[in-house]
């Protein structure tokens, strides 16, 4: 368990290496399975861990459920980082389907890792009901390496879907 | 060459073995270039070619994507190595089988992208890129070959194009391929053109929830990129159509390629030799790697 004081000391130091805007924190997204990360993340919850607040979990019933357009969908959205987690290999609720999704991530992160995407924006973990410690540590992690990137600004750029105009003064220059 | 082709079709049309044959045909106004035909008719069976101008993979008209064509009935394709490969992968995910279709192989040692390159002489310079690793030279199945049976090219595929792009930084990668992508004007072509873009609803055109927004700016051309290569991961037999007929060059093959070179690496799996293989996305083993999960 992280006590108040040292969690605030660990804050300060992240404040002095902090890439983005004053005040800006790392949004995380963080796709969980239904019967394992969510029931540890809750686990951590019940008792009373602190953990860092910029994670914003979604629950699906497995792993498997995830499609690579959700991911895509969460950058779209302002994420800075995301998360997949789920239950460990053999523990599926559904038999296979986390094993399906190591598979399709194995892939998709490759993928996105072609396309120019830093891999610490995009993490997996396997976290268990009884895993509440685990998870505490996965999310600071997490949100520790997003907040060393600052934010996803390259993705943000994207959705400004008009081209820079040149300003007045450059025409008449260029004329 | 086209000459046995037009025996056998014949033959197989007049037999009533199949009803249609799907294969390429001469343009009239422009002798550079071949187009797909269907020919129902034996008497029409002259107007098939062979040369290395047929650079179409005919086998997207075998999907139900293109059910007008399935309508006329049985078909026989007229195929090369490499659109071979791409039935394979059809008959593999269950999209007919082999039964269903007669198969007229053709020996190839290569095609042209741009049917002005080739004036009688197939080079190393003027031949299409996705031909320079080529293992199917011959058929790996048909029913009749036309030609004599060719080696397959004594190389073996280096991922070269790939491995270069990987050399690069992140942020060098991200703006080449912003660079690509914002050309994209979202005509759907590479889609068109595949032979495993066979839905009938295409994830694209779903509106509720509409997942890939179709606007034609740098977020939706980035979605709709990554997604289509995604969705071809460990299905795409490389036959390179979708870079071929992308208006505005996107080099649509090198991402499909990067994903295809990742199956084969990690699950010693290439698309479109085996039909009775699992595809790779359809199993697991306990034992694939993890080393990114934490």
């Amino acid at each position: 368990m992280t006590t108040a004081d040292s969690q605030s000391s660990e804050q300060e130091q992240r404040r002095e290496g902090a890439v983005g805007p004053e005040g800006w924190e790392p949004k995380i997204v963080a796709f969980v399975c239904n019967w394992c990360t969510y029931a540890g993340a809750d686990l951590a919850g019940t008792s009373r861990l602190q953990y860092q607040p910029n994670v914003r979990i979604i629950k699906l019933p497995c792993t498997g459920r995830i499609d690579p357009v959700f991911i895509v969908r969460a950058y779209e959205g302002g994420a800075d980082g995301v998360l997949v987690s789920g239950c460990h290999p053999g523990d599926c609720h559904y038999s296979s389907g986390n094993y399906h999704a190591r598979r399709r991530f194995a892939l998709f992160r490759k993928l996105m890792e072609f396309v120019g995407v830093d891999l610490d924006r995009l993490q997996f973990s396997w976290v268990s009901a009884a895993e509440g410690a685990k998870w505490v540590d996965v999310i600071n992690d997490v949100t520790n390496r997003v907040r060393a990137l600052g934010p996803f600004t390259e993705y943000q750029a994207l959705s400004r879907w008009w081209k820079e105009v040149p300003d007045e003064q450059a025409i008449e220059q260029r004329a | 060459m086209s000459k046995g082709l037009q025996d056998i079709a014949r033959e197989l049309l007049e037999k009533g073995e199949v009803q249609v044959v799907v294969g390429w045909g001469a343009v009239k106004a422009d002798p550079d270039r071949t187009r797909p035909i269907l020919v129902t008719d034996p008497d029409e069976v002259g107007e098939l070619v062979w040369n290395p101008r047929c650079v179409n993979n005919l086998a997207v008209y075998l999907t139900k994507a293109k059910s007008d064509v399935q309508a006329l009935g049985k078909a026989a394709i007229v195929a090369k190595g490499c659109d071979v490969k791409a039935i394979t992968g059809l008959i593999q995910e269950m999209q007919f089988s082999r039964d269903d279709l007669v198969i007229i192989g053709v020996a190839c040692k290569g095609v042209v992208s741009d049917g002005s390159l080739w004036q009688g002489e197939l080079t190393e310079e003027n031949r299409d890129l996705k031909c320079r690793f080529c293992d199917v030279r011959t058929p790996r199945t048909y029913d009749h070959l036309v030609g004599e049976e060719v080696p397959p090219v004594d190389a073996e595929d280096d991922w070269k194009d790939v491995r270069e792009l990987e050399e690069k930084t992140p942020r060098e990668r991200w703006d080449y391929w912003q660079e690509q992508f914002e050309r994209c004007i979202r005509c759907y072509a590479c889609r068109q053109a595949c032979p495993f873009c066979y839905c009938t609803r295409c994830i694209a055109d779903k509106t509720l929830p509409r997942w890939i927004e179709s606007g034609q700016h740098p977020r939706a051309n980035l979605a709709w990129n990554i997604i289509r290569a995604m969705h071809l991961a460990g299905r795409c037999v490389e036959c390179g159509e979708c870079e071929r007929v992308c208006p505005v060059g996107i080099p649509l093959n090198l991402l499909n390629r990067e994903l295809a070179k990742e199956v084969a690496v990690e699950y010693g799996y290439r698309a479109g030799y085996d039909s009775e293989a699992p595809p790779p996305f359809a199993t697991y083993r306990e034992e694939d790697d993890q080393s990114f999960i934490r």
